[in-house]
């Protein structure tokens, strides 16, 4: 069995079948990783029992137990996922030493469906950042060109995933972070319908956005990782309680009767990289061969999508990352004695130092959004035109399964290009963001190549619940795709 | 637009200490951004419910039963300072 190339149903009915150990596909990646993560940066830890829990997994077996959908398929895990006994540092220097005591639900479903963990894949510092170059243990490069960014902020993610570190990642997405690296390196992302999947154990970022999802290499990988992931938690109390589709067995590429969107708003503007625009033209083509219908759909407020995201997320994010008080766990600033210390100094100077630049601009900024006089004209405001924005959403699926459009408007771009103008990294996420404010399910599906060698993904959104359509749309693409299994050779 | 005086008030309700070239650096870049979103401003809410979560979720019941949680020890494994089961703090009051 070729590992690079193996699927998750090779690898888990190989090992379920005892035809090849969890123990040796395990070694295979870990080794990889150990080996090519250094030119990449994707990982900010590798787990050092990784080879004992494929043992266990392997006596299981042994003893004629099912281990599970996803028995001895390698993962890694974006940094913002509680893994017991792991460190777990959502890309800060605030949390670097933190060790949760328990498993985020996401990570507990994994590991009852007989994944190993590989380790824990770097991020923009708390999902904050568009290029994973805010993570407080230093950017990472893009697998196809090293002197581009991946994305972010999954970024550890897609680059692992892309080179093929591990088998299989999961990442969050609050305003496009699993769908923009994605489309930066070359795989699938899917960030379900809010909802969908338990935040149970994620450390939290803006909670009405953030939303996980499985990055993979194939649309039929994503979809055994969703029906892994998704379903109803108790400890989550936003999570739905409807029932989850075996989404891998619904999986089919004939597209007739589908209708197609594409939204005027996305489709004109100007700014769009040419290799981009002929992806998306290539994937409308493909679409139509394929049976489906093409119409035109208009959500006009998106225009005001990326206002929104950022008045929201601060606001969101300024109030969660309250609790990084030095107090519970975390950084704490150093001081001679406590006895003199004032309180109030010891939060700001432990804040100060804990957290990196990012993270402190979008903690004032919500500050700020929240404070006495401006709540109304920032936060509430933003709030208000986001329902009218959901609402336009509902009527333009009354017209369409699903709306095709890009993901960014340009291929990955280069290292320390935009990290000095926040506002200009901001704009990046103009396509991505408006899925998390109306809660829908999207994905990207790695599609076409720039004239540079780097890849391009095409965004499908669906709307509430309609996973299995996108998914089917995504795997009619992904049979005429340009990319599909292509590796990037990692020097 | 955000002011050096504003910023300085802003860090402080967020219990944030920044630096003297922190402070010009946001004070700029925040200026900046906010210029941007105040577009928002256009568009006609009168009436309009905010809406603060995509959830479609109704709260609901469930059974109220004893658990078995994280022990004390597990709780306070984190902290940066600790007297037996206790956080270590400065003075409160």
């Amino acid at each position: 069995m070729d590992l690079l190339k193996a699927s998750f149903k090779d690898i888990a009915g190989a090992v379920q079948g005892k035809k090849v150990s969890a123990r040796e596909v395990t070694k295979f990646f870990f080794d990889r990783a150990e080996k090519l993560d250094p030119k990449l940066n994707s990982y900010i830890q590798l787990n050092d029992k990784a080879l004992d829990e494929a043992s266990s997994l392997d006596a299981r077996i042994v003893k004629g137990e099912n281990v599970g959908p996803l028995a001895g398929v390698p993962f890694g895990i974006k940094d913002m996922f509680c893994t017991k006994g792991l460190k777990t540092t959502a890309g800060s220097k605030i949390l670097a030493n933190f060790v949760p005591p328990y498993d985020s639900t996401v990570v507990e479903r994994l590991k009852k469906s007989g994944v190993t963990i590989i380790g824990k894949l770097n991020q923009d510092e708390f999902a904050m950042g568009s290029s994973n170059e805010t993570s407080a243990f230093g950017a990472v490069k893009n697998p196809w060109n090293t002197d581009c960014v991946p994305g972010g902020s999954s970024g550890g993610s897609a680059a692992a995933q892309a080179s093929r570190l591990c088998a299989g990642t999961v990442g969050t997405d609050t305003g496009g972070s699993i769908r923009q690296p994605a489309s930066f390196c070359g795989i699938v992302g899917v960030k379900p319908t809010y909802g969908r999947i338990s935040r149970y154990g994620i450390v939290a970022y803006a909670s009405s956005l953030d939303q996980a999802g499985p990055m993979v290499s194939t649309v039929e990988d994503a979809a055994l990782s969703l029906e892994v992931m998704c379903g109803h938690d108790e400890r989550d109390a936003t999570t739905s309680q409807r029932q989850v589709p075996r989404f891998s067995q619904n999986l089919k590429e004939d597209l007739k009767g589908l209708k197609i969107g594409l939204m005027k708003e996305y489709m004109t503007g100007s700014g769009l990289h040419a290799d981009v625009q002929k992806t998306v033209q290539a994937a409308i083509d493909t679409v139509k061969a394929r049976g489906a219908e093409i119409v035109e759909v208009s959500v006009p407020l998106t225009e005001y999508a990326v206002p929104m995201y950022y008045l929201i997320a601060a606001s969101e994010c300024s109030s969660n990352l309250a609790r990084y008080d030095g107090v519970k766990y975390g950084h704490r600033a150093q001081f001679e004695s406590l006895g003199g210390v004032d309180l109030e100094d010891f939060y700001k100077k432990t804040r100060g130092e804990g957290f990196g630049k990012e993270v402190k601009r979008r903690i004032m900024l919500g500050t700020y959004c929240l404070s006495s006089g401006y709540y109304d004209a920032y936060y509430n405001k933003a709030c208000q035109v986001r329902r009218l924005m959901r609402n336009q959403y509902d009527d333009a699926f009354k017209k369409c399964d699903i709306i095709l459009s890009p993901v960014t408007t340009s291929p990955a771009f280069r290292l320390g290009d935009r990290i000095s103008d926040p506002l200009a990294m901001y704009l990046n996420d103009i396509f991505t963001v408006s899925t998390n404010l109306a809660g829908l399910p999207g994905m990207s599906v790695p599609f076409g190549m720039s004239a540079d060698g780097l890849p391009i993904g095409v965004q499908l959104t669906a709307h509430h619940f309609e996973e299995q359509k996108m998914l089917n749309a995504g795997f009619a693409l992904e049979q005429s795709s340009s990319v599909k299994a292509k590796v990037p050779h990692v020097y | 637009m955000i002011d050096h005086k504003a910023l300085e008030h802003i860090a402080h309700l967020a219990k944030l200490y920044v630096s003297e070239t922190e402070a010009q650096e946001f004070a700029s870049q925040l200026s900046k951004a906010l210029g941007h979103f105040e577009q928002i401003s256009k568009v006609d809410t009168k009436g309009v419910e905010p809406l603060v979560t995509p959830s479609e979720v109704e709260a609901y019941w469930r059974p109220d039963e004893v658990k078995k949680e994280l022990t004390a020890e597990e709780i306070v494994a984190n902290a940066p300072a600790r007297t037996g089961n206790l956080f270590t703090v400065p003075p409160v009051v």
